[in-house]
């Protein structure tokens, strides 16, 4: 669905990513792994076309992603980003009807369509009877709910979600992760996540791809990719594995030497 | 009269109950409990269409009114010669120019807000008005027998203030209120500078006129002023209203629009430019108010909350409201001698955007 070739992203003369390549298929979770300043970020905001190529190309379903417009590109990628904050007093309701901006019904207004959408992602993120609440009023965590629920609301196949556990409590960690894994099982949608939880990667992600200075270190499933090699290659951390005995999924666990 | 028993006093309780039920169930307490289902989001609908339909009453209201209060009282029927040619020759061209003006002013300050993600962006406070003001100057003291160039100049001056303070404001790191309103400040100062250089090519009669005008005038309204001043309001009204969507986005981070689809530059740009051209024909017409376009968002926000595809016709319907009403007391508070509608409305809006800087 998403074919991601050889891309370079340059800030000035350095080199942020440099010849990543991904295939991103329909159905399937890819979390990203790296260690702070490793591009990750830099990798999600260059696959809406938010940044421009040094190099390599971007293909959604064949077509090259610098030839579509804004429009067209936000009806199928949905980005999660980091939080934002507005001065104004902006309700959930209308922050999560704004996701649907590419499908505006007459004359600028949302229709019964839209309505739903909302309604719907807003009950998947447990956030049934926020919506007049003022996102200005809400807790970090409860916020970010609210940004990956208007991201659900847009119903675009392919989810962009950077650190979209940050705040949350360990509830709403699984929540989320379940949330995009069902989706995408059931919708055919993928989904692409950064996230510092090892674990979680583990549990839900299809594939790992661990990030090194702008380049790919390693590609594969959990089982794979997370060796005592790796991960201290990419964190520079000695850690022990073992499996989760409740899923027999791997686990992860820092050794926390030299204290 | 004791309407207790009595078949009209009866009626008029039950209209009295329904008239309390209808308040209810649109007043804001209600609507903040719960909007899941359908019909109650189409009630804040209709709750929406009720304040609008409220606001253009009350227009109508002030401007009767307005029409009617002066240095001479004029009838609302049946007006001799005389005060029909007061009415026609200098009331209403004056009054009408005011909610132009108004309604000018209010809705580029809801567009500017809203695109730079900052409650106190005003065309005033900006330097916006001041650019608008050095061009309708030069063209004053320059082009004097073209009366066209005036607008046309004013409208280039608001432009390009516009322009500078944004691209002294927007850092890397992005925009802040302190940057903004400082590079607002900056721009202000630095045009008045310019201007009050300019002011000593006049001679001194024109000087007096001209200093009332820079304070904001609406005494000057002749007919011509207010056609412009109305197709400049109409068409900038339509533009910033059929962008009000993406605003609702841009509102929220530039970045966040550009994800979901909003083509970020061309919002800029309409925004920008509408805004300018309604700045540019109030200011050439009467000279800087200040506040309107900082009090009058804000109140409408209050209102109907901050989605802009209502706060944006609503600004321009509640800041030629605002306008009218602040020149009827600068025309009847010390009569026959006038105010500048300017100080009214800058005596009301000074303490409120102290107020606004601190709730922030």
């Amino acid at each position: 669905m998403l074919e991601i070739r050889d891309i370079t992203v340059k800030y000035g003369e350095y080199e942020v990513l440099l010849d990543v390549s991904l295939r991103l298929s329909g159905g399937e979770v890819i979390a990203l792994l790296g260690a702070n300043g490793a591009g990750k970020t830099t990798l999600i905001r260059s696959l809406n076309g938010t940044l421009p190529l040094a190099g390599g190309g971007i293909e959604l379903d064949g077509r090259g992603l610098d030839s579509m417009s804004r429009g067209e590109i936000a009806a199928n990628i949905a980005v999660v980003a980091q939080e934002n904050e507005t001065r104004f007093p902006v309700s959930v309701l209308q922050f999560v009807l704004s996701g649907r901006f590419v499908h505006g019904g007459a004359c600028g207004w949302e229709s019964r369509d839209d309505l739903q959408f909302a309604e719907k992602a807003l009950a998947e993120c447990d956030l049934a009877g926020y919506e007049t609440r003022l996102m200005n009023h809400l807790s970090g965590g409860e916020r970010q709910r609210v940004v990956l629920a208007r991201a659900i609301a847009t119903n675009a196949r392919i989810l962009l979600l950077d650190e979209p556990t940050a705040n949350l409590d360990l509830a709403h960690q699984a929540m989320m992760f379940k949330l995009v894994r069902k989706r995408c099982l059931e919708s055919a949608a993928s989904a692409i996540v950064i996230t510092h939880d090892l674990n979680l990667a583990a549990e839900f992600a299809d594939e790992i791809v661990m990030l090194k200075n702008g380049r790919i270190v390693a590609k594969g499933t959990p089982a794979e990719v997370l060796t005592t090699e790796n991960v201290e290659k990419v964190f520079g951390v000695r850690v022990l594995l073992d499996r989760n005995p409740a899923s027999g999924n791997v686990r992860v666990t820092n050794v926390f030497e030299e204290f | 009269m004791d309407t207790r028993g009595n078949g009209l006093g009866f009626s008029r309780k039950i209209c009295w109950a329904k008239a309390r039920r209808i308040f209810e169930t649109y007043s804001l307490a209600k609507a903040s409990g719960n909007l899941l289902k359908t019909e109650k989001f189409q009630n804040s609908r209709n709750r929406a269409l009720l304040i609008g339909g409220g606001l253009i009453a009350l227009l109508l209201i002030v401007l009767a009114g307005a029409a009617m209060l002066g240095a001479e009282r004029l009838p609302l029927f049946d007006l001799n010669e005389q005060q029909r040619s007061i009415l026609y020759d200098i009331r209403l061209p004056r009054i009408l120019l005011g909610a132009c003006v108004g309604a000018s002013l209010a809705v580029a300050g809801a567009g500017l807000q809203s695109l730079l993600r900052n409650p106190l962006a005003e065309p005033y406070l900006l330097g916006v008005s001041n650019g608008a003001a050095l061009g309708t100057m030069l063209a004053f003291v320059f082009f004097q027998s073209l009366e066209v160039t005036r607008p046309l100049l004013a409208f280039a001056g608001a432009g390009l203030a516009t322009v500078a303070v944004y691209r002294m404001a927007k850092s890397r790191a992005g925009m802040n209120v302190e940057r903004l309103v400082l590079s607002g400040v900056i721009v202000t100062t630095f045009l008045s500078s310019v201007i009050v250089m300019l002011t000593t090519l006049l001679d001194a009669a024109k000087l007096r006129s001209f200093t009332f005008w820079l304070l904001g005038d609406l005494s000057q309204a002749t007919r011509n002023g207010v056609y412009l001043s109305l197709g400049a309001v109409i068409v900038g009204t339509v533009v910033l209203t059929s962008q009000a969507r993406a605003l609702n986005l841009m509102m929220v981070g530039e970045r966040d629009a550009f994800d979901f689809g909003v083509e970020v530059g061309r919002v800029r740009m309409l925004v920008f430019g509408a805004s300018s051209l309604v700045v540019g024909a109030a200011v050439a017409a009467s000279g800087s108010v200040g506040y309107v376009g900082l009090i009058v968002p804000h109140l409408v926000r209050l209102t109907v909350g901050s989605d802009n595809r209502l706060v944006v016709p609503f600004s321009a319907v509640a800041g030629a409201i605002f306008v009218v009403f602040a020149d009827t007391i600068a025309r009847t508070a010390i009569a026959p001698r006038e105010l500048p509608v300017g100080a009214v409305t800058a005596l009301i809006g000074a303490p409120m955007f102290i107020y606004l800087l601190r709730r922030n």
